[in-house]
């Protein structure tokens, strides 16, 4: 059977998601500028960023907080090589792919003339580059604030903005089981991999995913209901208290007063 | 379909965060009642089913594969409330964990999936399956439902990134977010749906719940099923009462003045060129082929209706009309599908 077939390609899509994952765990606890800080505070911080980028309306303005952003991924020891392949060329080839007829429909002043009737104009570019860069500037926001931040923290945090305490548990939970339901997904293709000789066609293959996905979902409502006695076992009545949060430093203070200043900032100058 | 950051205008991602929030609690009060302490390891199971079966590559005809949400089958088993948490879970995973979708346009991309799509996936499942108990009706309305709630899923998506270059641009003109109208983005968006990521759902939707009916029918007849089964009626009378509500509130359009942006009818055109230039005429493409279609209602008004309002109100009617007509029709043939499953 192919290397790249559907089966294969799943199983990679699986192994994937869980090198990123583990990946996250180890960079999440190491000591470096965004790790120092609260989660609260690199939630809100983060988040004002990806406003102030999304409110930006000047280019030049737009490649400085690109520029920022790629130093705080940097000084947080978040690789750099890993952005480029998780985030910036993927963004890139979506986001161009969407951006680039753009160059030529955008009606304006004729930077570069092609034989036809095409050209590129000031406006076009103008449009494909802010896009591009808006779009770069927020993944790599997001990626630097998920990597550098365990994922109870990145809940807690959420949960002392007021998100209700049930979605924070039941989140909690999904991201506690996605693991386990990817580890099953996979050993149920590699055991079909392993038991396939030559080539099957679509109609069978379609057959084998939908066939594993019902079978996914069965065994997901089976743990649903284990994980129910397990919780009542526990001692679970109904009633949700999660951990508080510790209180915040001068420290995590003064960081978010920066970040909200320059965020104000970045939307009244590029306005 | 997931929209990233970037894409939509600031104030777009409000409304549309307002609008998912009005979801959200609805949804949020329902499976609280519903299911009680049992909704959060379900909901919870759900929403990493969903999040899982999104990495599954499906093979589709001619060579290509796609992947599906799986709102249709948690809209199924879960009913629409629960399928609404657990969809929006999902996706707020997927959100900061992989980067598929932005954290601003959250909001879009539930309303979008989770929103919509559980309720147009629930309500056609309903209305062509509705009490039969014949396998192959429901199979065939778990596959249409899937094709349906991504198509529409995909058209908000569109109609969200198609009104940007409207209302957003420079003194220039220049788009400062997704740069195509709604002239480009709806077919760009709806001709990779309709070939490829509907039939992906369909698929997948109509092979999971057949494999069910065979293996574990107890699934779809018992447990959350039942529970989901309880509010069929309220929600179907809620989702009529919500169409006949927008309906009658679409002649807000009216408000609305001018013609927008590449939407000019020829006379419109040549006024605006004369206003620019002294030699303008209508390009010649335009006045030949302007000629070919003339619809029935243009610009919302049927020309025999003088009020601009009743004008709104008669073309929704009519859009929803044609579209329930639609629904009965394919009710109809599943009806004689199952009419034959039971002679046979």
């Amino acid at each position: 059977m192919s290397r790249n077939s559907f089966l294969f390609s799943t199983i990679r899509s699986f192994n994937d998601a869980v090198a990123r994952s583990l990946v996250s765990e180890r960079l999440s606890t190491a000591p470096y500028l965004l790790q120092q800080f609260d989660p609260r505070v690199r939630l809100i911080s983060i988040f004002l960023l990806i406003l102030a980028t999304v409110f930006c309306r000047r280019l030049s303005i737009l490649t400085f907080v690109f520029a920022l952003s790629v130093m705080l991924a940097i000084a947080s020891h978040v690789s750099v090589w890993s952005l480029v392949k998780r985030v910036w060329v993927i963004v890139f080839v979506f986001t161009g792919l969407i951006a680039l007829p753009a160059l030529f429909t955008t009606s304006g002043e004729i930077l570069v003339h092609f034989p036809g009737s095409l050209s590129i104009t000031r406006q076009g570019l103008r449009t494909a580059l802010m896009l591009v860069l808006r779009v770069e500037t927020t993944a790599t926001l997001t990626t630097t604030l998920v990597l550098c931040t365990a994922w109870n923290r990145l809940l807690r945090g959420l949960r002392s903005l007021g998100i209700p305490s049930e979605l924070i548990v039941i989140a909690a939970m999904t991201h506690r089981y996605i693991f386990l339901l990817i580890e099953t997904a996979n050993q149920m293709f590699e055991s079909r991999v392993s038991r396939t000789v030559g080539v099957l066609g679509w109609r069978q293959e379609r057959s084998i995913t939908t066939q594993s996905a019902a079978v996914l979902l069965s065994k997901s409502m089976d743990l649903s209901h284990e994980v129910y006695l397990a919780m009542l076992a526990r001692g679970f009545r109904g009633d949700i208290r999660l951990l508080g949060e510790q209180r915040l430093r001068v420290w995590d203070c003064l960081g978010l007063i920066s970040i909200g200043a320059l965020a104000a900032l970045v939307i009244w100058v590029g306005r | 379909m997931h929209i990233p950051d970037g894409y939509l205008s600031p104030s777009t991602c409000v409304t549309m965060y307002a609008l998912a929030s009005a979801g959200w609690y609805s949804a949020i009060k329902r499976t609280k009642r519903l299911l009680a302490t049992r909704t959060i390891p379900l909901i919870a199971m759900f929403a990493a089913f969903s999040f899982v079966v999104m990495m599954f590559n499906l093979p589709l005809p001619g060579g290509t594969t796609g992947h599906a949400v799986g709102v249709t089958i948690a809209a199924i088993v879960l009913g629409p409330a629960g399928a609404i948490v657990s969809i929006s879970i999902a996706l707020f995973l997927q959100a900061l964990f992989f980067g598929d979708g932005g954290i601003t346009t959250f909001g879009a991309n539930c309303v979008n999936m989770a929103i919509v799509g559980s309720l147009v996936a629930f309500a056609a499942y309903r209305l062509i399956a509705r009490s039969s108990s014949s396998p192959s009706r429901r199979v065939f309305a778990a596959g249409v439902a899937g094709y349906f709630a991504i198509n529409v899923s995909a058209l908000l998506t569109a109609f969200e990134f198609g009104i940007q270059p409207l209302l957003f641009h420079d003194a220039h003109g220049t788009p400062l977010y997704a740069p195509y109208g709604l002239q480009i983005a709806i077919p760009a968006m709806m001709v990779g749906h309709l070939t490829v990521a509907g039939f992906a759902e369909a698929f997948l939707s109509a092979g999971m719940l057949s494999f069910f009916q065979r293996t574990e029918r107890a699934l779809l007849d018992k447990g959350p099923i039942s529970a989901a089964s309880t509010v069929v009626s309220p929600d179907i009378n809620r989702l009529w009462l919500a169409l006949g509500l927008l309906t009658l509130l679409t002649p807000l359009g009216v408000l609305a003045t001018g013609t927008a942006w590449g939407e000019w009818r020829p006379s419109e055109l040549a006024a605006r060129m004369d206003a620019g230039s002294s030699h303008a005429s209508i390009p010649s493409g335009i006045a030949k082929l302007s000629g070919i279609w003339t619809a029935p209602f243009p610009a919302y008004a049927p020309p025999f209706v003088r009020s601009p309002v009743f004008g709104y109100l008669l073309s929704a009617s009519f859009v929803v009309g044609i579209l329930l007509l639609s629904s009965l029709l394919i009710k109809s043939v599943a009806g004689r599908r199952d009419s034959r499953d039971l002679v046979s």
